[in-house]
């Protein structure tokens, strides 16, 4: 016990020094001036449940779950912790594994679960992405429900070969064998930027599984949607990866039904409708296209449709179509570079579906090309403006107005 | 944070042991589970002048104050066990086979199935009426004897020239077949290429080309089946080039630290299509690494089927009771190319097969021991052969004949359930197909155009 309160001791003192420093150097600070990039503010979002109401006011939950859920205040990881129990609790064939998760993870979405449910069944791997990843495709060939987390989306790429070569592949090289498939296998991973994650605790991956057929990919936005995205992949009968915004980890908190629900995977979500822009974005950015339809509401008296695709691979076309058909307008918004991103997927069958419809060109508001450098995030991930040579506020919105009207 | 964390669980560790585990699920497993994996439970410390070194990595290191690299060619080569010598003669008495000569006769006939349906699938394939083939001559010892060790239930994920294994399993000549000429009776319906066998009815998982993908997924199902509780193992067969892949690292790996119920078994045949195994690794081939992992090994003369198949027996006997993985490294020689694609001769002397061929082969090895008992004959052998010819030829006529699978199988399965998008390009190729009739062999494949 000693080592250990002498650590402690010297991490509090540690803790000390820092918090003289008047901010932390290596992250950046808003300053007073600025009007539009500022920081989300989670805890008025509509694009989350501040009270019970509210939260079991969701037309997508049950009829009984909205009559007779209780609701509990969560941020994003504890309802990931949620949604594992749950499945831990109701599938005794379900196993959580990976790096590091035995003793809550190092984002704490696997916390408490091995005193829960025993080191049998949530269990630390050895650290290899694709040894893991076979391990989990393996246990659900055998009938098994896998539950795995790569630690980062950064470190999926080892795993490539056995999401795209095997996961997704084998339903259908089995001729649809039952025995056989990979479906109740989930991969989880924290992904996308988080301020100061650089190369390599930043990326958004999603892009790469667009040629991947067989697998789906969901990205939820807030806790309700994990736990709910989460129940459902589990059951879906197809492979899912399961990309966790881990900026919204501790920032986005709401009141998430108690019961067991699901919610639809491959279907995207109108957060706000409206008729003459459509915004289409999921995960982290939807906050900041939140704040970009409420300014270009009151700057530009634009009434901006807001969409959270949710699945992004295959993403709803159906949904989005609807609403670009209505528009004529289409902007996607995300953090992955452009290239290759889930933008250019959207852009193309928005524009071979709703040609005759469409009064711009499908802008895309993205990363740019190029990797996710650690002093430069500012400038990187899509904000509110995005700091063109003019000074146009909510550019990509104003941008693809004025240009092309 | 997490250091500390770390730490104070160590230390407390017993508080994190799993105490119970819940069966109020929705899905109950057949028996309780018996799993010894817990986290640990007494601090690691460094003992006061203890003479060996307490660090958490190596707890059993003494300390030593010779400064000694380990060279690999300090120690000697594994050695290579056999029970009969290259004229069937036993030598190992302490194995002498127990086998009735029904179980005798009916991995020699599996062995020779095997390797006439090779013969007639290769030439097919020069004759242009199958895409592609792999010739599995030479190793059908190990596949058919290792396969004659395992119990029908045991689970078995296989690279590609395992033939035997199915073979003596029970997968029958037509569903070879079927498989590959790819047509509608074909249980991958007809997606995968020729060779890539797959059978739920005897739980032989879908072979995929990318090697050494299945050695994880062995050991993830061998973790399933040790939850399950019934004593079952997994399989898994690999090449000595795909033991190179990360893959086999990493299953090996995570089939020791979860002490999973698997048997790797490792076909040492020299050669990865064209590289030689003296490129493809420096060690003490595959068997020198399973001890590194802190996996039990052995390696075994392939050619030789007793021993292959004692040595299995055994390896089962382990994984299955003791719930711990085995490596078996089984020494043979690929005599055939590695397929239709690939002529071995321009990388290797025609004699150095030949001799191979005349010298040491296992099924002729396996022929002198049954002829040595009283149990075999040239006029057995030869009906044997006849009646196996004639079998194929019926199988392969008859797949032949079969139409391809219905063209909207292109798009099935996919994912379970068509999704929008793929309705809409199944639809497409349907009006391509309709407009153009004549451009597309659909007659070829079941219920022509009207299978989109």
């Amino acid at each position: 016990m000693a080592t250990v309160r002498a650590v402690f001791r010297n991490g509090l003192r540690h803790a000390r020094i820092l918090k003289q420093q008047p901010t932390a150097s290596y992250s950046s600070v808003a300053s007073a001036d600025r009007k539009f990039n500022k920081p989300i503010d989670y805890a008025t979002s509509t694009y989350l449940a501040h009270s019970p109401a509210t939260a079991l006011a969701n037309k997508e939950l049950s009829e009984e779950v909205r009559k007779t859920s209780t609701t509990k205040k969560m941020n994003l990881f504890q309802a990931i912790n949620d949604g594992l129990s749950t499945v831990l609790d109701r599938d005794e064939k379900a196993c959580v594994f990976g790096e590091d998760v035995s003793f809550g993870g190092v984002f704490r979405c696997t916390m408490g679960l091995q005193e829960r449910f025993g080191g049998e069944r949530v269990f630390n791997t050895p650290l290899t992405e694709q040894g893991l990843v076979g391990f989990a495709i393996g246990l659900a060939a055998q009938g098994h429900t896998a539950l795995a987390e790569i630690q980062f989306a950064d470190y999926m790429f080892p795993a490539f070969d056995q999401l795209h070569n095997e996961a997704s592949k084998m339903r259908y090289r089995s001729g649809g064998a039952e025995k056989f498939t990979s479906g109740r296998l989930l991969v989880r991973m924290p992904a996308g930027g988080v301020g100061h994650g650089a190369l390599y605790h930043s990326q958004s991956p999603e892009g790469f599984f667009l040629g991947c057929q067989g697998l789906k990919v969901v990205i939820p936005r807030g806790p309700i949607q994990a736990k709910g995205l989460l129940l459902s992949a589990v059951e879906s009968p197809d492979p899912v990866v399961f990309m966790e915004p881990k900026i919204l980890y501790r920032a986005a908190v709401e009141h998430v039904p108690t019961d067991y629900y699901t919610l639809p995977i491959g279907k995207a979500e109108i957060l706000k409708p409206g008729k003459d822009i459509t915004l289409i974005s999921y995960g982290t950015l939807t906050y900041a296209c939140e704040m970009a339809a409420k300014h270009a509401k009151e700057q530009l008296g634009l009434d901006v449709e807001v969409i959270d695709l949710r699945t992004v691979h295959p993403w709803d076309r159906e949904t989005v179509f609807a609403s670009v058909n209505k528009t004529g307008r289409c902007v996607v918004v995300h953090e992955a570079s452009r290239s290759g991103g889930i933008g250019e997927s959207v852009a193309g069958d928005v524009q071979e579906n709703c040609f005759l419809r469409l009064e711009a060109p499908v802008a895309r508001v993205t990363g740019w090309d190029v990797p996710n450098a650690l002093q430069f995030e500012d400038f990187m991930i899509p904000d509110v403006c995005r700091k063109f040579p003019i000074h146009q506020p909510f550019q990509w919105i104003a941008n693809t107005i004025n240009r092309y009207l | 944070m997490s250091t500390i964390r770390h730490t104070t669980r160590l230390l407390r560790g017993s508080r994190l042991r799993p105490s119970s585990f819940r069966f109020t699920q929705t899905r109950p497993l057949t028996t309780t589970p018996k799993v010894d994996l817990e986290a640990p439970t007494a601090p690691i410390r460094q003992p006061p002048n203890a003479n060996s070194v307490h660090f958490p990595g190596a707890l059993n290191s003494q300390f030593t104050s010779t400064m000694s690299f380990h060279a690999p060619n300090a120690t000697p080569s594994l050695p290579t066990y056999r029970i009969m010598d290259t004229n069937g003669e036993i030598i190992d008495t302490s194995h002498t086979p127990t086998m009735d000569a029904e179980g005798m006769l009916k991995m020699y006939t599996a062995m020779v199935k095997t390797s006439i349906m090779d013969m007639i699938m290769y030439d097919s394939q020069r004759q242009g009426r199958i895409s592609f083939y792999m010739v599995s001559s030479g190793e059908e010892g190990v596949a058919v004897g290792s396969a004659a060790a395992l119990n029908p239930e045991d689970v078995i994920f296989s690279q590609y020239r395992e033939q035997g294994a199915l073979m003596y399993r029970g997968f029958r000549l037509d569903e070879f077949m079927n498989q590959m000429f790819g047509n509608r009776l074909d249980y991958g319906k007809g997606r995968n290429m020729p060779i890539h066998y797959m059978s739920e009815r005897l739980n032989v998982h879908s072979i995929s080309s990318p090697l050494a993908t299945q050695i994880p997924h062995a050991v993830g199902a061998a973790y399933g089946l040790k939850r399950e509780g019934e004593g079952r193992v997994v399989v898994c067969y690999f090449g000595e080039g795909a033991a190179s892949e990360g893959d086999f690292h990493a299953g090996l790996n995570i089939a020791a630290t979860r002490s999973c119920p698997v048997v790797f078994i490792c076909r040492n045949n020299g050669y990865a299509i064209s590289t030689p195994s003296l490129e493809q690794y420096k060690g003490d081939g595959i068997a020198s690494r399973g001890i590194g992992y802190g996996i039990e090994t052995i390696r075994v003369d392939g050619n030789d089927i007793w021993a292959v198949h004692e040595v299995t027996k055994r390896a089962r006997e382990i994984a299955s009771k003791e719930q711990r993985p085995v490596l078996i490294e089984a020494m043979t020689y690929r005599i055939s190319h590695h397929s239709t694609s690939d002529d071995s001769f321009a990388y290797r002397p025609r004699e150095e097969v030949e001799s191979w061929k005349r010298r040491d082969d296992p099924i002729t090895r396996f022929r002198k021991y049954l002829e040595n008992k009283g149990l075999w004959d040239s006029s057995k052998e030869e009906d044997l052969r006849k009646t196996v010819k004639k079998e194929v030829m019926n199988a392969f006529m008859a797949a032949e004949k079969e139409r391809k699978p219905r063209v909207r199988e292109m798009f099935g399965d996919t994912f379970k359930e068509e999704t929008p998008v793929l309705k809409k390009q199944r639809e497409e190729l349907k009006r391509v197909v309709a407009e153009y009739p004549n451009e597309y062999d659909l007659d070829a494949f079941e219920d022509g155009k009207d299978g989109l």
